[in-house]
């Protein structure tokens, strides 16, 4: 939080609307989004599947799947407006000053072609390096990303590298050009868990040391606990709360936050039973009037009906509920004092 | 009724069918051509094989629309026999999709049958359906009718084999076709066997191969539809394939491959209708045929659209 | 890889002995050789005498073992119809047919490959809906139509090209070629077009969907994030990765090729293996008949093997080496 006050942010997202159209009428899958995210800041996204939080960073990145498209809003990245850019500007954009990172590192990588060629390839296409400068670039970033026995394994292929690996050697091409932001799109939901750890940790140092922005998108809130600065949790296409970490985690201002946070088994302390939240996030086309949370909600008012709430200050972060204030009546909560 | 009616005009299927102009286009032409040739005893001028009503001196008239006299009586000209083509086309068309639609069942059938057995049997019987059936897919399907006709005629006289000639043929389209069911059917078993109904049925004592029968098959309709429908339109060529070339269907009962190899003996002297006017109905009514099968394959598969 | 390639060849013998046994069997169960070498009036002790001397009477087995060995010289008896050794009937008509394939699949390959990398890359573009439609034309053609259309138009009414033959051929050792003459090269047009449209049309279709399959893959998503330029990832990735079904098509197409030039060689009277073959079928001609079928099942094994081997420069998953761990697509 202190770094997003101190400079001009990196990423700028302002209401932003990803559509579908499709036969049965236009789906809104991502509805009126809007957060910043400050140089070297990790912003974890978290939600269920279909909340829009792959596909606000794929359109971050500028690669919304046809016939999803952009409807309106903007993003823009260190003051530049990149959503609606020629496709050639955007091609350069990204992998020089966006890296991504996909789920499946298996599948992330042309089986055809050595790590070596492939490193060398994306550093040729945004670095002004040869063939050679390239190769001992690509040589560095395989080392720095934790591969033993770099100098050999530059010229092997994907298969032959395991799971784990290959998701360091998918990290090591997302740094290649020194981007200053990664979009990271659940990068340890195909991995073992034992492993996971060990990505995530690098992840984080290396984004530490290169002052890389992260934006972590995941379904996993341990993963967000562990690494996130600040957290925005979506639901149904829209933001439902964003905030620091340690206040969305501890003090969830929104129900539905405040679910998932009740969720996650916590070493430690001593819990009766983890609560779940009843029912399930609505299709996209059948989204309720009012808020969108209202049939899952325990502190249900007239005005979730009727009305939808907009993202409003709550304690340290910001939440899109009427009741935000009543700090979710339905379940008891320890102490309401804020530790700043 | 009404409800299933309205069950499927809302489906994906339906909506897919309805959104392809191509599709629907084909179905008609398809229906068409059945229609007309299943009537043609009714529907054609002439009986065009009975050799009572042939007469020599109507022979090669052009067609009406670039013949001097305008006369209507063979709206697509004649052969060198004085046959009305139009006549010889619906009847051929009869006979062609006969072929087809039954080489389809007989492939079908076996390709079925094996399938089951294959895949719920397994080891030894398996892996001889199984190379069979790799050996034979690395030969053309004409090839192998080629052949089936080859050696049926060896074994049994010319007279004889101009009258079985027909389920000659439809055997032997029929067994160069069967690969593709059987492996579609062995694939569904093989994850079906290990379920445990299956089990469970075996258990209580019914015969697991009459489980299996009644819980694969509907799995596999689709696919197996959908390759039916693709080899209808080879089974049409094929057979087309095999009277051109001589080893079909005897010219008494010519089908449109007979009649196209016909014209071709004349095409020299440039009497051209006797050859494309078949050869055209076999074009439509094959293209028709794949148009179907090509969106009956992406309706059902919806990854490869 | 070696045990991959011994394996391989294993199969590949394996195929070759089945295909040989139903040869076989044809030869010498379906035709009975006695009858073609012996008049109607040869007594029953005669008959059995014949029978004895040509070792017709040994187990089916040694018989067999025979009949390979012979077929391995390229002995296979002497034809019913014109009593000539058909391994030199075929011989004498191989060339023609192997030209004949040869420029079909030239044309099929270098029309048929780019027009489907066009069409799957712009799926949407009209041209491509246009080409697609074509194509489907082109499969619901049969070949001998298409044959007798090319001639009605380009030999009966334009007079620009021959109908029929090879026109003139040019002999070298024991091989005759059209690729010498002028004639000879016109002849050819024709027949490989007819003979190559269907390869063609379908290798379009195979590059298209598997063109359309690879964009969607991850690595090209990927490839797409790291910001490389379109003709990297078009041509770099995605057309190297449709590359190994299309081999295994193009192989078995090859073999498809030399078997459909049956009905080319029909339409054009083009004097090759597969107008041998339409006559020995039409006659009964047995001894032709099993040896085509061993022939065009040689071609078939040597083509697989081939295709084998090319899939090791494609594919580094099948080096081996390393980790060596499956999956990945």
């Amino acid at each position: 939080m202190a770094a997003a006050s101190n400079n001009p942010p990196l990423l700028e997202v302002k209401n932003l609307r990803v559509e579908f159209p499709t036969r049965r009428g236009t789906l809104l899958a991502v509805d009126d989004v809007s957060f910043d995210i400050a140089p070297g800041e990790v912003l974890g996204v978290v939600g269920e599947s279909g909340a829009g939080k792959s596909l606000t960073g794929n359109a971050i990145i500028g690669l919304l799947e046809p016939p999803g498209r952009i409807a309106g809003g903007e993003i823009r990245l260190e003051g530049r407006r990149i959503d609606n850019l020629p496709y050639e500007e955007m091609r350069k954009v990204r992998g020089a000053r966006i890296g991504a990172i996909f789920q499946d590192p298996l599948t992330s990588l042309n089986p055809l072609y050595s790590v070596g060629r492939q490193l060398v390839e994306t550093i040729q296409t945004h670095l002004p390096l040869s063939g050679s400068q390239a190769r001992a670039r690509a040589l560095d970033l395989l080392k720095e990303v934790g591969i033993p026995g770099a100098e050999m394994r530059i010229d092997h292929y994907p298969h032959q590298f395991s799971g784990g690996m290959r998701q360091r050697v998918v990290i090591a091409l997302a740094l290649c050009a020194g981007p200053r932001l990664i979009v990271a799109d659940e990068p340890t939901t195909a991995l073992d868990v034992s492993i996971q750890a060990q990505i995530i940790a690098l992840l984080k140092r290396l984004c530490r040391e290169h002052g890389t922005a992260v934006m972590l998108v995941t379904h996993d809130m341990g993963v967000i606990a562990e690494t996130a600065d600040r957290v925005a949790v979506m639901y149904a296409g829209r933001i439902a709360e964003i905030g620091p970490v340690r206040d969305v985690v501890k003090h969830a201002q929104h129900p539905y936050t405040k679910g998932l946070m009740g969720s996650i088994p916590s070493l430690g302390v001593r819990t009766e039973r983890l609560t779940q939240i009843d029912g399930a996030m609505p299709r996209l086309t059948e989204i309720p009037k009012g808020c969108a949370f209202n049939p899952r909600c325990t502190v249900l008012g007239q005005r979730c009906m009727v009305e939808r709430p907009e993202l409003m200050a709550a304690g340290a972060s910001r939440a899109a509920c009427w009741h935000h204030d009543r700090g979710g009546v339905g379940q008891p909560v320890a102490k309401e004092t804020v530790n700043a | 009724m009404a409800g299933w009616l309205h069950r499927f005009t809302d489906s994906d299927i339906w909506w897919s069918f309805k959104s392809s102009p191509m599709t629907v286009a084909a179905t008609v032409v398809t229906f068409l051509i059945i229609a007309i040739s299943f009537l043609s005893p009714i529907l054609a001028p002439h009986t065009p094989f009975d050799p009572a009503t042939l007469s020599l001196s109507d022979g090669l008239k052009p067609p009406v629309l670039i013949s001097s006299d305008g006369d209507w009586t063979f709206p697509l000209g004649t052969d060198d026999q004085g046959r009305d083509i139009l006549s010889s086309i619906m009847y051929g068309t009869r006979l062609s999709l006969v072929v087809g639609f039954a080489s389809v069942v007989v492939a079908m059938f076996i390709g079925i049958t094996l399938g089951l057995v294959s895949g719920y049997f397994g080891g030894t019987i398996d892996a001889v359906i199984m190379r069979i059936a790799d050996v034979q897919l690395t030969f053309p399907a004409i090839l192998v009718a080629l052949l089936i006709d080859g050696i049926v005629r060896t074994v049994i006289s010319v007279k004889r084999h101009d009258e079985i000639a027909l389920f000659v043929i439809v055997g032997a389209i029929g067994l160069s076709f069967w690969v593709q069911y059987a492996r579609t059917v062995r694939g569904s078993v093989m994850v079906e066997k290990n379920k445990e109904y299956v089990q469970a049925a075996r258990v209580i004592g019914l015969p697991p191969v009459l489980i299996m029968v009644r819980h694969v098959l509907p799995n596999v309709t689709g696919p197996v539809l959908v390759i039916a429908t693709i080899n209808l339109g080879l089974a049409i060529i094929t057979e087309a394939t095999l009277s051109f070339l001589g080893v079909g269907l005897p010219s008494t009962e010519p089908s449109l491959g007979t009649l196209i190899r016909l014209g071709n003996e004349v095409l020299q002297s440039g009497d051209w209708w006797i050859t494309v006017f078949p050869g055209v109905t076999l074009a439509a009514l094959v293209l028709a045929v794949n148009l179907l099968g090509d969106w009956l394959r992406d309706a059902l598969n919806p990854k490869l659209r | 890889m070696l045990a991959f390639i011994l394996r391989r060849i294993l199969q590949s013998i394996a195929v070759l002995l089945a295909v040989g046994l139903v040869a076989f069997s044809l030869f010498r169960y379906v035709g009975d050789p006695i009858n073609a070498m012996v008049g109607q009036d040869t007594t029953m002790e005669q008959r059995e005498e014949l029978r004895q001397k040509l070792g017709l009477n040994d187990p089916a087995p040694i018989q067999f073992a025979k009949f390979i060995a012979n077929a391995a010289r390229g002995n296979f008896g002497l034809s019913y119809r014109t009593s000539e050794p058909v391994g030199r009937m075929i011989l004498e008509r191989m060339p023609a047919t192997l030209e004949l394939s040869f420029c079909a699949a030239l044309f099929a390959l270098f029309v048929g490959v780019p027009m489907g990398v066009y069409t799957g890359l712009y799926p949407r573009h009209w041209t491509s809906r246009l080409l697609q439609a074509i194509s489907l034309i082109g499969i619901s053609l049969p070949t001998f139509l298409i044959g007798i259309l090319l001639i009605l138009i380009f030999a009966v009414s334009l007079h620009w090209l021959p109908s029929f033959g090879r026109g003139q051929t040019v002999q070298i050792g024991w091989w005759t070629t059209n690729f010498l003459t002028v004639k000879g090269l016109q002849a050819l047009i024709l027949p490989s077009i007819t003979l190559g449209l269907f390869q063609l049309t379908l290798l379009m279709r195979l590059v298209r969907s598997e063109m359309l399959e690879v964009m969607r893959a991850d690595y090209i998503k990927f490839a797409r994030a790291r910001g490389l330029t379109n003709r990297a990832i078009n041509f770099g990735h995605a057309l190297k990765n449709t590359l190994v079904p299309v081999i295994t098509v193009t192989g078995l197409q090859l073999g498809a090729l030399i078997a459909f030039a049956i009905v080319t060689e029909t339409v054009f009277a083009w004097p090759g293996v597969g107008q041998l073959f339409i006559q020995s079928v039409q006659f009964s001609d047995i001894p032709v008949m099993a040896a085509y079928l061993l022939l065009i099942g040689l071609l078939f094994v040597l083509i697989n093997l081939t295709v084998d081997l090319l899939y090791f420069a494609v594919d580094p998953r099948l080096r081996g080496g390393g980790l060596a761990r499956a999956g990945g697509h």
